[in-house]
């Protein structure tokens, strides 16, 4: 849940990108933390094991500007897409305000996409809280592999298998290009911010 | 949805952050949530640590510690608390959805800060349980 602070005129606003093991989450925030590194000022964190895998969390704070007088301090996390670490992962997700699942467009993973979305499903539920209430985005990832003959799921493919109800704004991406990464991110954040807006004055 | 805590009631933890904690001789005292967000810090101005990367590792580490607690049957562990060479983070919960993290060198000892944490914790939960002001 986002924090107001009347004090200091700031709201903090968590963002979490979910997704299946490799599918691209820590890559999606490591390319914004290239791109903004004059506005973000500390470093990334990174909970990792030796071969680069999430472990815990990864965790990049980041202004966006202002609203209505307000500093938004924007929390991007991922957590570990690995099955094993189900209780981090959910322990990531607590106050979440808004989701970016990162899909991994390679035919041979469509059933892990699957599994993954049911699984932050099932963890929101242990919050109280419902997927279709909270802000989504869907991103498809590593489009680029196309050029490489890998063969992939289309869009229309991925939409059917994981936003037939819940109809989330989606993006094919390339985070290791950095294609679609921002506008991934930007949406995110303006689907966010109406239902924190309401509470400022 | 987002909380708000009212300014009085920030201003009133924060002279209890102050008062209670950091004119102790305490190097940094911050409030936050589970969820990492930050409610309050106070510091003795000396040094100025990425609070915020420290907010989201102290929530991520009290949950791991809680669950932990629940594997092994115990409802939670009543000292948290990590050991430097001079600098030491101790954490304490305040009610149940907040954490209150304190940065102290050796000067300071365990026993005494432990006491004054918890007093602080008291007054704390005091002023988030009362009404939220205009
Ligand atoms: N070709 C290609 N490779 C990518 C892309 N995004 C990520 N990768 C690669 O996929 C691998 C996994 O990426 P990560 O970002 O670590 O995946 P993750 O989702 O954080 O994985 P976990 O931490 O295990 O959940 C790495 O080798 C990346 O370089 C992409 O858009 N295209
Ligand atoms: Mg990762």
């Amino acid at each position: 849940m986002a924090f107001i602070n009347p004090k200091t005129r700031e709201v903090q606003i968590k963002i979490v990108y979910y997704g299946p093991g490799r599918g691209g989450k820590t890559t999606n925030l490591e390319y914004i933390y290239k791109k903004f590194n004059e506005r973000i000022k500390t470093e990334m964190v990174s909970l990792k094991t030796h071969g680069d895998r999430t472990l815990f969390f990864d965790f990049l704070p980041f202004d966006v500007g202002r609203i209505m007088g307000y500093d938004i301090r924007v929390q991007l996390y991922t957590v570990p897409g690995q099955v094993k670490y189900d209780s981090t992962r959910k322990l990531v997700l607590r106050g979440v305000d808004g989701i970016v699942f990162v899909a991994d467009c390679m035919a041979i993973v469509r059933k892990k996409n699957m599994l993954s979305l049911k699984n932050l499903y099932e963890n929101l539920s242990g919050y109280n809280r419902s997927i279709f209430k909270i802000p989504l985005v869907m991103q498809y990832n590593k489009i680029d592999l196309a050029d490489e003959g890998i063969p992939l799921l289309s869009p229309q493919t991925l939409d059917r298998d994981l936003n037939a109800q819940l109809k989330a704004p989606s993006f094919v991406a390339s985070a290791i290009k950095g294609y679609n990464v921002i506008k991934t991110m930007k949406k995110i954040i303006m689907l966010t911010m109406p239902t924190i807006q309401g509470q400022l004055r | 949805m987002a909380f708000v805590v009212g300014e009085n009631q920030l201003n009133e933890i924060e002279n209890t952050l102050q008062k209670d904690i950091i004119d102790l001789g305490v190097k940094c005292v911050v409030l936050i949530d589970m969820a990492g967000n930050i409610l309050a810090t106070r510091d003795d101005g000396a040094r100025k640590h990425d609070i915020y990367s420290l907010a989201a590792l102290a929530a991520g580490n009290f949950g791991a510690v809680s669950a932990m607690a629940k594997i092994i049957g115990e409802d939670e562990f009543s000292l948290l608390f990590h050991k430097g060479k001079s600098e030491n983070i101790h954490f304490s919960k305040v009610m149940d959805e907040f954490l209150l993290v304190t940065i102290f060198s050796n000067e300071v000892s365990l026993g005494f800060l432990r006491l004054k944490v918890s007093e602080a914790v008291a007054r704390i939960s005091e002023i988030l349980s009362s009404p939220v002001d205009g």
